[in-house]
């Protein structure tokens, strides 16, 4: 290893600052709007004159309550339960990917492979329609199940990847001493497995939350519109008062999740992504 | 090592006697479509049943409004979208967001995988946090950033960047095609770099380090190193990187939607098929656009993968 010199240090704080800059100025600018009063919106300046928390006074307790707070609801709720089913279901199929040898096994990794570059768009006006004849227009469901199409291909490769790396030898182990495959899996494999299968969590939540299409084309009122379609629609306090600033508000809250869950789990979620994605 | 002790069990049992051994085997079979079945027909479920009723779909005359009217045209759905004008020039617009916004991001995201490769141990935790907030963050809030950034009214952009010719306090960079591209553009550029980078970065750790270290001995340049070591070792993850994005690309609608909503010349096919159908009803001309921009992404796919030979699988885990 070469002993950095000035030069070198200097170079790195610079790039270092560089990254932050691109990474965190758009948050940054978002965020000083959303303490912007209304008069302070058009003086042109990055920062607000005077630092006002009554946007979030308006979106939390104030008259846009209702809007921001059940759409909040609704997209945790149904990302998380979509996480859930696509991590489930994408835990058993990659085990048996990774693990077992049956016919079939390519076909299944093609086809999550299909799945995922999928053009969404293309499967919400037949799901629009069908939503709409079978009662699932506008409701939670009618969300999970189109999400399902987004986290369980991403889950599947990504987990299948974690599964390749995990030494078996311990499930073996348990199946010498007379555990049934289906055991060996529960005992042995499960704990080896939790770290994966959870960064997988993380990485099929972030997509679920992300989601804008679906949630705007599958729903219509509070019941089950999730937050990026309920931005969409805000309207400000007055018909003369753009909601510029409650939306910069609610902008905020819903990355408060992402930045801690990047900041906690910044390791994992990398390794996920890049295993996930190509093999190294 | 780990799968040695397999075989020689099975072949104990397979001394005992054959039928154990395919039974055994056929268990194995039956525990992995029984653990991956679910998984598999979700997927199918979600996707393939609606492409087919899409299919099906574009076939009709189909308007939700009135669904008494509803009758089989052939494909004249499609005779209508393909002679006008608004469809070729969406599938432009879609084509030139594509093509810019991957070359852009290759480009930062290879300098940004490099300077997380490089970077001291001291700083890599902090710069990959960093990197990752665009990643996780939601597309419309991004959308919303940006578009605040340079509106305008609530902007500070035209103030900063006055001095910058054809920059004035009056610019409203959404009233212009070009304009509010260049915004669109810059907000998917910042929000999915991050992931090219991660990319690229997994592609650089693939990248033998006695490679380098040989070149540098030999005195090569650092560009030389670059361009005759590194970049033809990891040729494949940059492949993987462009087409997956380039996929992604395509689909671009939740930054139009919240900046422009396709006005001024901004709309993408994914927002004319959202137009057609979800915003006008017109399920038939609706479900035939859908096809026809899956269509397009199967396009690109059987480009990738035959003309550069992207090994998609091999590359995604798979070998």
């Amino acid at each position: 290893m070469k002993t950095s010199s000035r030069r070198e240090r200097t170079i790195w704080t610079v790039l270092t600052v560089l990254v932050l800059l691109y990474a965190l100025f758009p948050v940054a600018s978002i965020f000083a709007t959303s303490f912007k009063l209304p008069s302070d919106l058009t003086t042109g300046k990055f920062l607000p004159t005077s630092w006002s928390g009554s946007n979030y006074e308006q979106i939390l307790v104030g008259n846009a309550q209702e809007l921001f707070l059940t759409a909040l609801r609704n997209s945790v709720g149904i990302a998380l339960i979509a996480t859930f089913i696509a991590v489930v279901l994408a835990t058993l199929c990659a085990y048996a990917i990774a693990r077992l040898d049956f016919p079939g096994k390519r076909l299944v990794l093609t086809t999550a492979l299909a799945v995922s570059i999928f053009p969404v768009i293309s499967i919400v006006t037949p799901l629009f329609n069908l939503w709409r004849r079978i009662g699932l227009y506008d409701t939670w469901p009618g969300l999970i199940i189109p999400y399902l199409s987004l986290t369980l291909p991403i889950s599947i490769w990504t987990l299948a990847a974690f599964f390749r790396q995990i030494p078996w030898e311990l499930e073996q182990a348990a199946q010498v001493d007379g555990a049934t495959t289906w055991q060996a899996f529960r005992k042995a494999v499960v704990p080896l497995a939790a770290p994966g299968v959870f960064t997988t969590a993380i990485i099929a939540f972030f997509i679920a939350w992300n989601d804008f299409v679906y949630g705007i084309s599958l729903t219509s009122t509070e019941a089950a519109r999730p937050v990026p379609a309920a931005l969409a629609f805000f309207t400000g306090a007055s018909q003369f008062e753009a909601p510029t600033g409650a939306i910069s508000a609610a902008a905020i809250i819903v990355t408060i999740p992402v930045v801690l869950l990047v900041v906690l789990f910044q390791r994992q979620i990398v390794s996920g992504l890049t295993q996930g994605a190509v093999k190294g | 090592m780990t799968v040695t002790t397999k075989p020689q069990q099975a072949s104990g049992a397979a001394r005992t006697g054959t039928r154990q051994y395919s039974d055994r085997t056929r268990a194995e079979r039956r525990l992995g479509w029984l653990l991956a079945g679910p998984a598999f027909v979700v997927m199918l479920a979600v996707t393939a049943y609606p492409i087919l009723q899409a299919v099906y779909d574009s076939l009709f005359q189909y308007r939700l409004t009135a669904p008494q009217d509803r009758q089989f045209i052939g494909l004249r759905n499609y005779g209508v979208i393909l002679t006008d004008a608004v469809f070729w020039r969406d599938l432009g617009v879609t084509l030139l967001i594509t093509v810019i916004t991957v070359a852009v991001e290759l480009v930062l995201g290879f300098a940004l995988a490099l300077v997380m490769h490089k970077a001291l141990k001291s700083v890599r935790g902090l710069l990959r946090t960093a990197i990752l907030v665009p990643y996780g963050i939601i597309t419309v809030v991004s959308a919303f950033a940006w578009f605040y950034a340079f509106d305008i009214n609530s902007g500070y952009v035209n103030h900063w960047f006055g001095w910058v010719p054809g920059i004035n306090p009056d610019l409203n960079w959404f009233a212009n095609t070009g304009t509010a591209l260049f915004v669109i553009m810059a907000s998917e550029i910042w929000k999915t770099t991050p992931f090219i980078s991660l990319l690229l970065l997994a592609g650089l750790a693939q990248v033998p380090n006695e490679l380098t270290e040989a070149a540098e001995v030999d005195g090569a340049s650092w560009w030389e190193r670059m361009s005759r070591v590194v970049l033809p070792n990891m040729k494949a993850a940059i492949m993987v990187a462009v087409l997956f994005r380039a996929l992604d690309a395509f689909r671009i609608f939740d930054n139009i939607f919240i900046m422009t909503k396709g006005a001024y010349g901004t709309e993408t096919l994914s927002l004319l098929a959202y137009r057609t159908s979800i915003g006008r009803l017109e399920i038939g001309l609706g479900s035939a656009i859908s096809v026809l921009l899956f269509i397009c992404v199967l396009l690109i796919c059987f480009i990738a993968i035959k003309l550069f030979k992207v090994d998609l699988a091999g590359a995604r885990g798979e070998k």
